[in-house]
């Protein structure tokens, strides 16, 4: 693609379920990979809901939705090689899936258990950050990283690159800005992936950019691209020609991935104070899981009798989630003191001492 | 005299010196439309148009150095930072700049911004939304820092930091926004920079503000059921601090226990600690000695309950000062 063109808005699947074409972007799969990201976004959508029971029923302390965002995390992450390396925020559950996490240790953030019990290193999928915008430059140096490793080039069976997830409200922090300015300037291989979805908590995406989010990264000298985020075969095919581009040294891309948040941003919001139904019925219409199993009945490909497998592996995984969620043990202050430095110092071995000492005092007395 | 939250009475102290000033506009992630995360800001904008009540990008390092700014012109900015966690991006313009600017102009300009922090733990959170940064900001000369425990102080303690030509870190103690309490509307308050003793007594003397100041309360309840009178301070300013009204109690009692949700080591007790020794040494009939929160990030919400300070650790405390 000539990178000073602009592809316009990316869609390969109408939300009606139909196949159209794109001059510069085409879907490289067939019906069965395409059957492949429904499953998976019907599972991550299962994990969401199921999430969502549990911070009801107070088994989570809060939980950030991702329902409507399938297509935009499973066609993103489904770009991704076997040695590149991935960033997200807090809100890529789909992505966490696809790169290997399990359900049971991205709930346990949100139980409140764990930090981030996920091996970050040998899942290539690095920590949820929390403080908005923070992991792009992070994402960055490890593009960097990889550069300097000797791992970007035409080899594409050794060659790697890093994408990092931000959302709409993220572009207005510092970071994610310094982060467009490393990039170009080292020319990492790095895909800057925003998921627009319209709603920084109650604040609208006017309020962030007066201008279309990828037309900003031009300026910064990154080439960009708009991908309509619920068409799942679209933005795998735009984050592939990313990625790839990365790959080979071609450098940075910024990916607006056009899509909505149709649940409140966290348990603890309430979107009917900023929004209107109005605008979430549209978006409705636009579901991102509903157009792909409408194209893939039209061909054939998948019958009730695979929807009926579907649905029981999805009831089984929020069985399972449940019950795992349950049994999850409280952890002990205690096990905390030795996390805090890589060799920890006599004094804080001392506080904890103090600590075990005084919380058994309680034992004995009982 | 009238009862209301927390919350409730800094909404309506902030509603009454909008009122009071055309120059105090509010800036904040959410405050407009939504009210504000905790619902602080709920119905301001609605009242006072979204000029002066701002519903900003998402971006900290923005909002307070816009304020800055603002401030420069003759404006009275009130920012809120959404959480603890998330101050830190603007942290630079608050110690670099919104600190310094009066001492880098000689004294010729002021920066009267007030920077409103929901701060502490003990809501079962996520990482970010539990901190106690208070130490950093105390630690900052050119800055005053006011944290509130009682929603009469939070109805008053707005008003006075936005009236102070001053910059204000403004610390909420986000865990008593819901609690209830009385609001004398028409009583001319405290200065804002007076600490209060809010229990008398003779044998030992509980330094507490923000969040652990009810905890301070009730562990003296439970010591006076034991035979033990406490005295508890309200610190309410934490730069500067009270050091008159710190020195005269622990005068009395001969013994000073400070208490914070933030972490041990270059924490507010220390300092406090520190001018005690100083001051009161003669008097002192045990250490001054400090219940806190440990020298590790805040713990996993799971957990949280062992970290806090808690009636028993304050307890503990007043054992161990009584034992020497």
């Amino acid at each position: 693609m000539d990178l000073d063109h602009d592809p316009g808005f990316v869609q390969l699947l109408t939300p009606d379920g139909r196949r159209v074409p794109h001059p510069d972007f085409g879907y490289a799969g067939d019906d069965s990979s395409i059957a492949a990201h429904l499953r998976a976004m019907v599972l991550a959508r299962r994990l969401d809901a199921e999430a969502t029971a549990l911070q009801r029923k107070g088994e989570l302390g809060l939980w950030p939705p991702m329902l409507g965002q399938e297509a935009a995390q499973v066609g993103s992450v489904a770009a991704v090689g076997s040695r590149d390396e991935v960033i997200p925020s807090y809100r890529e559950h789909a992505v966490a899936l696809g790169m290997g996490v399990t359900p049971l240790e991205i709930l346990k953030t949100f139980r409140g258990t764990h930090m981030v019990d996920w091996d970050s290193r040998a899942l290539r999928f690095h920590l949820y950050s929390f403080v908005i915008g923070t992991q792009a430059l992070h994402a960055t140096g490890i593009a960097m990283a990889l550069q300097l490793d000797g791992r970007v080039g035409p080899d594409d069976a050794t060659n790697a690159a890093a994408m990092v997830y931000f959302g709409d409200g993220a572009t207005s922090q510092g970071d994610v800005s310094e982060a467009f300015v490393f990039a170009a300037s080292y020319n990492a291989p790095l895909v800057l992936f925003c998921q627009n979805n319209q709603w920084a908590i109650s604040v609208p995406i006017e309020r962030q950019t007066k201008i279309p989010l990828y037309q900003r990264a031009r300026g910064f000298g990154i080439p960009s691209v708009r991908v309509d985020g619920n068409d799942v075969l679209a933005v795998q095919a735009v984050t592939s020609w990313a990625l790839d581009r990365a790959r080979r040294g071609e450098g940075p891309t910024f990916i607006e991935a056009f899509t909505y948040r149709m649940g409140a941003h966290t348990t603890s919001d309430d979107p009917t104070k900023y929004r209107g139904r109005d605008e979430e019925a549209s978006w409705r219409a636009k579901d991102p899981i509903a157009r792909v199993r409408a194209y893939l009945r039209s061909t054939g490909a998948i019958d009730d009798l695979w929807e009926g497998h579907l649905t029981n592996e999805s009831d089984a995984l929020a069985e399972q989630l449940r019950d795992d969620v349950a049994s999850l043990p409280d952890p002990a202050l205690a096990d905390w003191f030795t996390r805090v430095y890589a060799k920890t110092p006599s004094g804080l071995i001392r506080q904890r001492d103090a600590h075990e000492a005084y919380e058994a005092s309680f034992e004995e007395t009982a | 005299m009238t009862t209301m939250t927390l919350a409730k009475a800094i909404n309506a102290g902030l509603r009454r010196a909008l009122e009071a000033d055309p120059k105090v506009v509010l800036m904040g992630e959410d405050i407009g439309r939504l009210g504000g995360v905790f619902r602080v800001t709920e119905g301001l904008q609605a009242d006072f148009g979204e000029s002066r009540v701002m519903d900003s990008p998402l971006a900290e390092s923005g909002i307070v150095g816009t304020a800055v700014g603002l401030a420069l012109r003759g404006y009275r900015p009130v920012v809120e930072i959404q959480f603890d966690g998330f101050v830190f991006p603007a942290f630079d313009q608050i110690t670099s700049q919104v600190s310094r600017l009066h001492f880098r102009s000689h004294g010729r300009l002021t920066v009267p911004l007030v920077i409103r922090i929901p701060y502490g733990g003990g809501i079962g959170a996520i990482e970010h939304h539990s901190e106690s940064p208070e130490a950093y900001f105390a630690h900052t000369p050119g800055l005053k820092v006011i944290t509130i425990s009682n929603p009469s102080d939070g109805y008053w303690g707005i008003q006075q930091a936005i009236a102070s030509d001053d910059p204000v870190i403004f610390l909420e103690p986000k865990r008593r926004y819901y609690v209830r309490g009385e609001v004398h509307p028409d009583v001319s308050p405290e200065p804002l920079h007076a600490a209060r003793v809010v229990r008398s007594g003779t044998d030992a003397t509980l330094l507490a503000y923000g969040p652990t100041l009810q905890t301070c309360l009730d562990a003296a309840d439970a010591a006076a059921s034991e035979g033990r009178q406490l005295e508890v301070v309200d610190l309410r300013s934490l730069a500067p601090l009270d050091d008159d009204a710190i020195v005269a109690s622990v005068e009395r009692t001969g013994r000073c226990i400070v208490v914070h949700e933030a972490s041990r080591s270059g924490g507010l007790g220390a300092e406090i600690a520190a001018r005690v020794t100083e001051s009161c040494f003669y008097s002192l009939d045990a250490p001054v000695l400090r219940v806190t929160g440990y020298d590790i990030p805040y713990p996993p919400a799971k957990t949280e309950h062992a970290y806090l300070p808690d009636v028993d650790r304050v307890l503990d405390a007043v054992d161990r000062a009584f034992a020497y």
